[in-house]
């Protein structure tokens, strides 16, 4: 009952969607408010049915109700309860539900939170949520309905992959989805702009807040999956360049390109034209993402939705939504008038280069990933883009990038002083010297090593000055400067945290992929090996019983200059629902390193006495690894720092509260 | 009075533009080279072992090969750490050896898609062997590659797959 409750508020959730689309539209035109705020209830309902829906799915996931296919083929009675939960999201038709319901979560902060907006404005910024939404129900309603029925229903469930069952990725996707879905409201916001014509600094500070929110929410569900991907998969890597990795990370890129030039709407009025055109396009690329994930056109290990039917369906609405936003955007954008002239040397030039060089970085991960599948489109061949490409395409874009962020933000707006600015950065230039020399003196890895440790001290050390200089650190007492700093804007303080937490995480980046050290061997019992400093001793492999599987667990001793420091349990888990193997990797971490050994399999010895009886052992040290997500959990705090900022809290221009007018639509 | 005149005050747009299209110009040029000069050596075919046959591709080349894991012909040498096999198309075989920890999920008859270059002796050596975390999945191209060779069996269970060497498997 509960699931066909579910079915039937979806059902009703579309309706709703359906209205919120025609009726603000045509509020907006005629300036009735009563039209207009019929949208605001149409997005409210839209959110509470699709919420009712999701919840009864969860309801049939922690019930265990294996009449529901979704249930059947995804859960299993035997799992933990926490993984029955993240098991709703964890299959297409459910994830799908997930993506529907932040869609109008969002959808309905906007109707319930935007009071300060102007209301043609908000109008239209709803009626696009409802087109966006109504497409995805539909979708939802008519290729891939999570609540259908199977009879008989099965004894019990085939279970959620066990790879899947894991507290990181539990919350991967909806951090995820929250990101990419949350950019479809600077997409909103971007074409009611352009449908209302207008586009000025206060539109530009109510899109940055859900752009900024969107944006943390992404960095968030993008870290979290490669965290997940370095702990889980024992490749002792984070990243692969993996086609679906790269959907998310192209519109993070294009988010990041879309946060920094609605600043520059916001401060100098210029822009406008480029700041929509990109939110637009950071929201197809999210779409793109979503088409690429669900619709298995990619040999990827995420895409396990090898349906035509649902991939063409996205592929439309993706193409719906190309085409009208782009071709909207061709008409209309013209019209806007362009603001403030500025210097190429100045902080509107930086952020243009800012935005230049993501959005190239942008487009040569969106060639890297679409070359494979054009090619083979038109019957040129099978071919896979890997690593190698990403390295020599991205990492130099990435270079130039990283220096100007180090004196980007000093630069004034409209006319920048750069033989002034160079000169205020010479304390940050002979720290960053002195690191450089200090890597090529100590580096024993390859020479890239230099370079990204360089270009991240650079970029600390830059973001610091940029402080310091705000608050006029040593030019006078000190109590001075803290009193400063307690009263600079919470934006400002955020870009020093966001802009340092880049730092971190391309020394991150560089420490694991520059010395990382690899060993592969055979451990009987009782072995020692030394790796990084570290010798590691194989104690004993026992089997060990785990809540719905078995787990094989070597037991490692760790020991540094002969005293032990740690015991590490790699293990190897054999589920039965379904039969699949997973590595479980142990780590120790110093915070400067990580210690990484994954158990492999039983090895015999081959006929004849050759070889001998042990385990296949990887053994990983990784340093500064932890900083990669270290990293990214500090930007994501910037952001959110960012979003307290008081211009946010307050609103747009404050104005007096206009008392509401009761009113019911 | 006796300054050069700067050269007209502010700046107009027309020159704003132009800088803008100079420095987007050069951006997106170097952009375009560093791809072209990228996918000289960084694009990886895919060969089933038929295609392989008839092919010889360059010995200094990666590429990828697909196909099902032949039944009976995994062996362990040199302690354990180096393996040999063969993937087959179920109408051509190729030898191939690998030296690490293979997948959770390699296993005889089953899919597999293997990265490396092929040796002098006509063997495969893989660098990476790519296996999926999922039982019933069976990666396109290996799918492809046994339709090509007349071998495909729709619902061929068991056929489990390749994929990216993260085997990200499912994830949704």
């Amino acid at each position: 009952m509960i699931v066909e409750a579910g079915h039937f508020a979806l059902i009703l959730a579309f309706v709703f969607a359906s209205i919120q689309i025609m009726v603000p539209l045509i509020g907006a035109r005629r300036n009735d408010s009563v039209l207009m705020d019929a949208g605001r209830m149409a997005a409210i309902g839209q959110f509470a049915f699709i919420l009712a829906a999701f919840l009864s799915l969860m309801h049939a996931f922690i019930v265990s109700d294996f009449s529901v296919s979704a249930v059947a083929a995804n859960s299993h009675s035997a799992k933990p309860l926490l993984y029955k939960i993240s098991g709703v999201w964890g299959n297409h038709e459910g994830s799908m539900v997930l993506w529907v319901l932040i869609l109008a979560l969002f959808g309905g902060a906007v109707a319930g939170l935007g009071n300060n907006l102007p209301p043609t404005l908000r109008a239209r910024v709803l009626s696009v949520q409802g087109m966006i939404g109504a497409g995805f129900l539909a979708f939802i309603l008519l290729t891939s309905n999570p609540f259908f029925r199977v009879h008989p229903a099965p004894a019990d469930g085939s279970g959620l992959n066990p790879i899947l069952q894991d507290p990181g990725l539990a919350f991967h996707p909806p951090f995820l989805y929250l990101g990419y879905v949350g950019f479809s409201i600077a997409f909103s916001f971007a074409i009611a702009a352009l449908i209302e014509g207008r586009v000025d600094a206060a539109w530009a500070r109510w899109v940055r807040p859900w752009t900024l929110a969107a944006w943390c929410a992404l960095t968030l569900g993008i870290a979290l999956g490669s965290w997940w991907a370095y702990y889980e998969l024992g490749w002792g890597g984070f990243w692969f360049w993996d086609p679906v990795e790269n959907a998310s990370f192209m519109p993070w890129l294009a988010g990041t390109a879309l946060l920094h030039s609605a600043i520059v709407v916001e401060k100098r009025g210029a822009l406008k034209s480029w700041t929509i055109l990109l939110a637009i396009l950071t929201f197809l690329l999210s779409l793109m993402g979503t088409f690429l994930v669900r619709s298995g056109v990619l040999t990827s290990v995420h895409a396990f939705a090898n349906d035509p039917e649902r991939g063409l369906f996205i592929l439309g609405l993706l193409l719906i939504a190309t085409v009208g936003g782009l071709g909207l955007y061709a008409i209309r954008a013209p019209a806007l008038k362009t603001g403030g002239l500025f210097a190429p040397i100045s902080r509107e030039g930086a952020l243009v280069l800012n935005n230049l060089l993501l959005g190239t970085a942008c487009a040569t991960v969106l060639i890297g990933t679409l070359y494979p599948l054009v090619l083979d489109a038109l019957g040129g061949g099978k071919v896979s883009v890997g690593v190698p490409y990403f390295t020599l395409t991205f990492v130099p874009l990435m270079v130039p990038l990283l220096i100007a962020l180090g004196i980007g933000p000093l630069l004034a707006w409209k006319r920048g002083d750069l033989p002034g600015v160079l000169s205020r950065l010479r304390a940050a230039a002979i720290v960053t010297g002195i690191a450089c020399l200090a890597t090529i003196l100590l580096n024993d890895g390859p020479a890239f090593a230099v370079l990204g440790v360089t270009l991240a001290v650079w970029l600390i050390m830059g973001a610091l000055t940029e402080l310091a200089e705000r608050v006029r650190l040593f030019r006078g007492p000190l109590s001075a400067s803290l009193s400063r700093l307690a009263h600079l804007p919470r934006a400002a303080i955020a870009m020093t945290i966001a802009h340092t937490a880049m730092g971190i995480v391309v020394l991150g980046i560089t420490g694991s992929a520059a010395w990382q050290t690899e060993r592969i061997l055979i451990m009987s019992q009782g072995d020692t090996t030394e790796v990084a400093g570290y010798a590691l001793t194989l104690e004993k492999v026992a089997r060990v019983p785990g809540p719905n599987y078995t787990a094989e667990r070597a037991t490692l001793r760790v020991a540094a200059g002969g005293r032990p420091i740690a015991t590490l349990y790699p293990e190897k888990r054999r589920f039965t629902n379904p039969p699949q193997v997973t590595t479980e990797a142990a780590i120790r971490t110093t915070l400067l390193a990580d210690l990484y050994a994954v158990l492999g399999d039983r090895q015999e010895p081959a006929a004849g006495g050759q070889g001998k009886m042990g385990w296949a052992v990887r053994i990983y040290h990784n340093p500064l690894v932890p900083w990669i997500w270290i990293g990214a959990v500090i930007m994501v705090l910037g952001g959110l720092v960012s979003l307290t900022d008081r211009r946010h809290r307050v609103g747009a221009p404050s104005r007096a509260p206009v008392p509401r007018r009761p009113r019911t639509a | 009075m006796s300054q050069t005149r700067p050269p007209r005050r502010p700046l107009t747009a027309k020159r704003r533009r132009l800088y803008l299209l100079l420095a987007a110009g050069l951006t997106l040029g170097g952009a375009a080279a560093l791809i072209l000069n990228a996918f000289q050596d960084s694009l990886v075919f895919f060969l089933t072992p038929t295609e392989l046959k008839a092919k010889a591709p360059p010995r200094d080349r990666v590429i990828r090969i697909g196909g099902l894991v032949e039944e009976g012909s995994w062996r362990k040498a040199e302690g354990g750490l180096q393996v040999r096999f063969a993937i087959t198309d179920l109408t051509n075989r190729v030898e191939v050896t690998y030296r690490g920890i293979l997948p959770d999920l390699f296993r005889e008859g089953q899919g597999v898609v293997a990265q490396g270059r092929m040796g002098t002796d006509g063997v495969f050596a893989a660098q990476e062997v790519l296996a999926k975390h999922d039982e019933t999945y069976m990666p396109k191209e290996v799918a492809d590659a046994l339709k090509k060779s007349g071998q495909w069996k729709p619902g061929q269970k068991g056929a489990a797959g390749a994929g990216g060497k993260d085997g990200k498997a499912g994830k949704p």
